[in-house]
Order: C-alpha cells, then structure tokens, then sequence
C-alpha cells in the first residue's frame, strides 16, 4: 500500500466526513423564536383534582368515535362499559394516575400530549403525519399518511405517542386537543369542560402562564414553585402545578433545549440545499472516471503492497 | 468492468446440499410468523412496547445488518476511489452480500412497519418532511438498493449471454413433461435473449461507473444519517452514545465493519465452497481496518471526554459494560491486526474479523436498544416469534448467496489471479470451466 494512496483515501474520507464534523458541533444559541404563547393549551392543577376520571370517561366518550378508533373491550363487557387503563395506550387519551409519596402525602396525576411547541414527533415523522397548527400550536395525528415507523414514540421524551400493537390495522393514538370534536363544536377540550373543580384551565399559554404564576404567588405554600412545561424542552402548551415534586408525578425532569432544534440543526448542516451530497457525488465520480480511464490503460497492473 | 468478466467464476456444484434445506426450514418458519404478523398485528409477534418502539427488527435488521452489508460500499471505495484495482476480484462477492443485506433490510421494514399500505406516502414531494432523518434513510436505501441491482446486472447478463436454456428445460421437465418447450421454439427464445444480453452488457459496462459511485454516495448518506436516527433521543439515549458525532460515528463504522465482512466472507467461503484463500487482498484489506478504528475510537473517545462522561464509561455498571464490551472488542481486534504477521494467518484474520464486526455491531445494538432507556420502567426483550421472524430474513440471506453464486459468476476466478500474471483465458470461457474444487 502506498502512502499516497492512503492519503487519497483519508481525503476522501475527509469528503464525508468534514461535513459531518463541521456540523456535529451543537449551537444552541438560537433564541426560542418559535415560542408561540398565543397558542392553545391546558393547565392542570393537580392540588385541585379530586381524581373523578370524569375527564377521562368523557375524552373517551367524545373522541371515540372520531378516527375509527375502537376501545378495548372484555369478554365478558359486550357493551363496553368497563374500562379501567393501567397507562396511557392504543385506546386512551388521557389518563388519571394517583402519586402516593407516603399515606398522608400523595396527588393525582393527569397525562396526555404536551402539545410541545417544538414537538419531537413532527420534527422526525418522515411523512408529515404529525403536524403541528401554526395558529392554535395542536399537534396532531393524520392516520391516513402515517406508515406507522413508530418514530414519533422514540423521539417524544414524554412516551405520549402510543400504539395499537394489537390490531391488524393499527395507528397511533394521542390527544389532538379535542380538535375534530369538542374543540371544534364547542370551543373548548372535553375534559376542561367537563372537570367538575376546575382542576383543568383551558385557554391561551400566555393566559394560562400568567393564571399559574398568579397561584403560585398567591399560595406559596401550596405548590412547588415551578410551573412544569413553562420552560421544558423549549416549552409546552400543556402545563402543571402541583405540590409534589414533579418526578415522582411521572413527568421527567427535563432540559430547556429542545432535542427536535439540537437534531434539526444537525440535519440541516449536513443536507444545506443539497450541496454536500451533490458535491460528494461529483467529486467522486471525478476521481472514479480517472482511475478507471488509467486503470484500462494499464490493463490489471498490480499495486503492490 | 468492461472484458473483465472471466475475472470472476461460476461456483459448480449442487443446489440442494443439506445446509439448503436447514436454512429453508428457518426460512419457512420466519415466514409462518411473518404471516401470523400480518393477520394479528404486531404485538402478537413481538415483545415491543410503547417504550421501546423499535426492536431488533430494527436494530438488527435495519440498523446492524445494513452496516454488515457494507462491504460492497466498502470495497467500492478501495477499488473505484482508492484506486486499488488488485481488489476488483472480490467485488461481486461483496456486492452480492450487500444487496441481498440491503434488500433484506428493506424487506423487514415493510414487517416492520404497522401502516405500511401507507408507505406510498414516500413518494409524495408533499408529504416530504426533510428534517426526519428516517425520511433521508427511507430515500437513500431505496435508492441504493436499485443501484446494487444494476451493479449486479453484469453478471446476470453474462450468465443469460452464456446459458444454453438447460435450467429452464430442466425445471418444466420437472414440473410436468409437457411443458417442454419444443427446441426450435426454445433456441429463437434463447437467441433472443442472448442477443439483448449482449446487446446491453457493453452498454450497461460504459455507464456503469456512474451507478458505482452512487453506491458509494448513498450509503454515505445514509449510512450517517441511521446515527442521525436517534440524535433527537436526547433524553432517552445513554450519554455514553448519545452525541452530535452519532453520523460520523455511525458513518466510519459502517466502513469498518464493511472491510471485516468482506474478509470473513472470503474466508468462510474459501472453507465452505474448497477454494484457495485470496491472501494477498485479505492481508491488504486488514491493513485498512485498524486505522479506520483507530479514528473512530479517538473520536468516541475525544468526545466521551469532552462531555465529561469518562467517568460514567468506567462506572462499571449496565451501560458502562455494555461500552466497555463494544470498545474491547474493537480496539482488541484492531490491536492484532496492527501486527503484520497476524495478517498473513488466516486463522487471525477470520478471528479479529469477527471481534471487528461483533464490537461494531454491538456498538449499533447499543445505541438502538441497550442504551435507550425511555424510564418508567419500560422493559423490553425480543419474543421468541420476533427473534424467529429475524433469524428466517438472516438464512434466507445466506441460502441466497449460497445458490446464486452457483447461478451467477460471482466469486474471484482461482486460476486467473493466483497466476498473478493474469494471462487472459481464452475468450467465450464456458461457464464453470475452471472449478476448483468440488
Ligand atoms: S408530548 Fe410528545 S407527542 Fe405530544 S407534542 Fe410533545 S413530542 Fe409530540
Ligand atoms: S408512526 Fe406515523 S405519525 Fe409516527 S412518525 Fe411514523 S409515520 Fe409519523
Ligand atoms: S375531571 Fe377534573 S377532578 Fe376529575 S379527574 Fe379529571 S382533572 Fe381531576
């Protein structure tokens, strides 16, 4: 082997290789400009839930029958009427947990989509079945372009999205907000309308901030001062209070960056209007028609080592 | 390439050995599964969960395999690009594996996938959503498994050139007798088809160059943008693997491991099919393994150290032994084939080889499933139908090779280089003239 050719070599390498070095240095320092606090979204209150699940019953009742999703049913629930979910699933949208901390300190727990405002399953869908609403910043699901790669569940560090691993013709369910239903009959989610303590507000993020931070201010003892989904993963429409810490809630502590902005970047460095692959291409078949031409020159002359 | 095509020879021998039909047997069970799959959904096959989206469909068949079917991206670019045309009798070998990986791949992404009758949407410049890394993979594989199909071509067409119909009589003999097409009937056919042969393969030859060096853009492409995959896991990917190297990582492994399969390949079929071993190009191509490791390891490294998580590789615990395990295995094999005399031993080569591709594809393993971690106490551990679905798409691999490098000129023509002088045999060389071996 020849030390010039294995300098050709690490040249090219280079080729491949310097642009995805040159991109693999993370800048975080964009200034969240996609932060839309005009969009809708939920404040969860969990010192105020009494832990009814009527919420849950009506997301149910009201969503059911949109995207020809079916429910679970037991054998012996011909009309299903019986649904207790452990989690979050193919069939539920949102879900009622209770936190014990000890006996006498424990909250209930509402889940469902944060509706992110730079939400990880539309950045990775690679058929733009998740999309997200520019002006009420929903994020929703399109069963009819999804190919079901099941990416969207990898990518959301909240695990919303879910699956339906037993059906033959499965999709993914998550809360759109209420979007195809309530929200559009009514003006509001179902289970804000329905919460019979006002546990959920329902409204404008930059309304719903304001609303939280005023609790906050107002009953300091109450709550753990922080409103989770403020800040988390660049901010989300879905927020909380509550008076346990927020990880023994089930929400994981998160960073403030974005991951979708942090992959995003590094996408775009590598595949900028195409011209690294462009430019790859060319320069190699440039150095391929040489070799070639020489190499039928010379007939199969030995390199040697 | 052009006139070289006695470079490369027909495996005599027969079809249906006994390892046929072990491998068939894993192929029809996989199969029976793939069914059961399709009938009662995805959870009925398989341990996945919603925590753990992907399982070794996709870290194996997807991610791993296509590494592993990296050889003929690797050796494209030692002959085409590096200009190291002693290697070109390997070639096809290399490509064969690697479209048959390739095909595979894409083949258990449509198991995979729960809406795939939706999977048209690829093709809508609408829907098109450049920021998935998955839609560039998607693209990109597609794209390259054409391209390894007309790359293939060749010897195809040198195989219908040269063919005198007899398979075909063969086979309707066998089915029934009367489907014996009449000779007059079968000779214009066969004339026909030798002709558009002929007719193509010089063509095909000329513009063939530019397929190649396609199959070596795309696989750049994707091959780095399977570690972009899971560049958004930020919060559920392993800080030993999760990094904004994941595409160069992902990418000079790829190449690495491509190099080790073309040796072990070469040297499992020197064994299995009674060939002498190409020493020469072996020793060449583990010179080039260890210092692609070498930048590889410094870079995991460099940036193991720079985010401060030395100390978590080191830690002794689940991830830090799986880290330790993949970097052992490795920098090990790489070690040994720094020494020039272990080179030359076909029984090191074929050992290091192994280490090489099993700590790469460990590494792939690890960033796909054993370093994900999505909390809440997902646990995941394929099913025995999951792992039966895998093992029915890796023997259909190998009983593919093993039968179409009996149908196609595929594997390094023994006499012509080990005469290094490479006397031109004489034209219209009858296929499989030059046995060796049984
Ligand atoms: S919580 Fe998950 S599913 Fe919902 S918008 Fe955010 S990333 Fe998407
Ligand atoms: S499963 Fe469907 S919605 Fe989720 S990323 Fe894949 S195509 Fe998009
Ligand atoms: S309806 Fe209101 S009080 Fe009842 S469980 Fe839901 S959030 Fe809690």
């Amino acid at each position: 082997m020849k030390s010039q050719s294995r300098r050709d070599f690490f040249k090219m390498l280079g080729l491949g290789g310097a642009t995805l070095l040159a991109s693999s240095v993370p800048a975080m320092a964009n200034e969240k400009k996609w932060v839309n606090d005009e969009a809708l979204g939920m404040l969860y209150d969990a010192t105020m839930c009494v832990g009814c699940k009527a919420c849950m019953a009506t997301c149910k009742r009201v969503n059911g029958d949109y995207g020809s999703l079916s429910y679970e049913r037991a054998s012996f629930d011909p009309d299903g009427l019986w649904d207790a979910p452990q989690d979050l699933s193919g069939s539920t949208r949102t879900l009622i947990k209770l936190c014990k901390e000890s006996d006498s300190r424990w909250s209930y727990v509402k889940y469902s989509c944060m509706h992110c405002q730079k939400p990880s399953c539309v950045s990775v869908c690679p058929v733009s079945a998740m999309t997200k609403d520019k002006v009420t910043g929903v994020v929703d699901y399109n069963k009819d372009t999804c190919i079901g790669c099941r990416y969207c569940q990898v990518a959301c560090s909240f695990t919303i999205p879910k699956f339906q691993w037993e059906k033959t013709l499965p999709q993914i369910v998550k809360c759109d907000l209420c979007k195809n239903t309530n929200l559009r009959e009514k003006g509001i989610t179902a289970c804000a309308e329905v919460c019979p303590v006002g546990a959920i507000t329902f409204g404008k993020r930059k309304d719903l901030l304001a609303i939280a931070h005023e609790r906050l201010q107002d009953n300091p003892g109450r709550y753990i001062h922080h409103v989770y989904g403020e800040h988390e993963l660049g901010g989300t429409n879905h927020l909380y209070l509550s008076a346990l810490a927020f990880d023994k809630l089930g929400l994981p502590t998160l960073p403030d960056n974005a991951p979708a902005e942090f992959s995003e970047k590094i996408q775009h460095t590598i595949y900028k209007g195409f011209v690294a692959p462009v430019a790859l291409y060319s320069a190699l078949c440039f150095i391929a028609l040489k070799n070639q031409k020489e190499q039928e020159k010379n007939g199969h002359k030995e390199d040697g080592e | 390439m052009a006139g070289h095509h006695d470079e490369f020879v027909r495996l005599e021998g027969k079809i249906f050995t006994k390892s046929f039909f072990v491998l068939l047997t894993l192929v029809i069970i996989g199969f029976y599964y793939i069914g059961v799959r399709y009938v009662k959904g995805i959870g009925a096959v398989s341990n996945m969960s919603d925590g753990y989206p992907w399982g070794i469909w996709i870290a194996y068949d997807v991610a791993t395999g296509t590494a592993i079917a990296c050889g003929g991206y690797a050796m494209a670019i030692l002959i085409y690009i590096r200009n190291h045309w002693k290697f070109h009798p390997l070639i096809r070998s290399a490509l064969l594996t690697s479209l048959f990986g390739y095909c595979l791949a894409g083949f258990s992404v449509m198991v995979d996938l729960g809406r795939y009758w939706n999977s048209y949407e690829f093709f809508m410049p609408a829907r098109w959503q450049i920021n998935s890394a998955m839609f560039e993979v998607a693209l990109c594989v597609m794209a390259y498994s054409t391209v390894l199909i007309i790359e293939f071509l060749p010897a195809v067409l040198w195989s219908l050139e040269n063919s005198r119909g007899e398979t075909l009589r063969k086979v309707s003999a066998w089915l029934h007798p009367r489907l014996v097409p009449d000779e007059a009937k079968l000779a214009s056919g066969l004339e026909w088809v030798r002709a558009a042969a002929a007719w193509l393969r010089p063509r095909l030859d000329k513009v063939l160059v530019f397929f190649i060096v396609l199959g070596i853009t795309l696989p750049t492409m994707h091959q780095s943008s399977l570690g972009s995959l899971l560049l958004i896991a930020a919060t559920k990917l392993n800080p030993l693997w999760h990094t904004g190297f994941l595409p160069l990582l992902f990418l000079i492994n790829c190449i690495y491991i491509g190099y080790a399969i073309v040796i072990m390949e070469s040297i499992i079929s020197s064994y299995a099919f009674k060939r002498e071993i190409e020493y020469n190009e072996l020793a060449g191509l583990s010179r080039i393994i260890p210092w692609l490791t070498v930048i590889w390891l410094s870079v995991r490294v460099g940036d193991l150290a720079y985010r401060g998580q030395i100390g978590n590789a080191l830690k002794l615990d689940f991830y830090s032994c799986f880290f330790l395990l993949e970097f052992c295995l490795v920098a090990g094999g790489s070690m040994i084939l720094f020494n020039r005399r272990m080179r030359r031993s076909p029984r090191w080569l074929f050992v290091t080889a192994t280490m090489i591709i099993l700590g790469g594809a460990l590494y792939r393993f690890n960033v796909y499933l054993i370093g994900f971690n999505p909390g809440q106490g997902w646990h995941y551990f394929p099913a025995f139908p999951e792992v039966m679905i895998t093992a029915g798409v890796i023997a259909l691999e190998i009983l593919g090779y093993q039968v179409l490098v009996k149908v196609f000129p595929v594997l390094p023509n023994p006499n012509k280089h080990a005469a290094s002088g490479h006397a031109q045999k004489p034209a219209g060389l009858p296929p499989g003239a030059v046995p060796q071996g049984k």
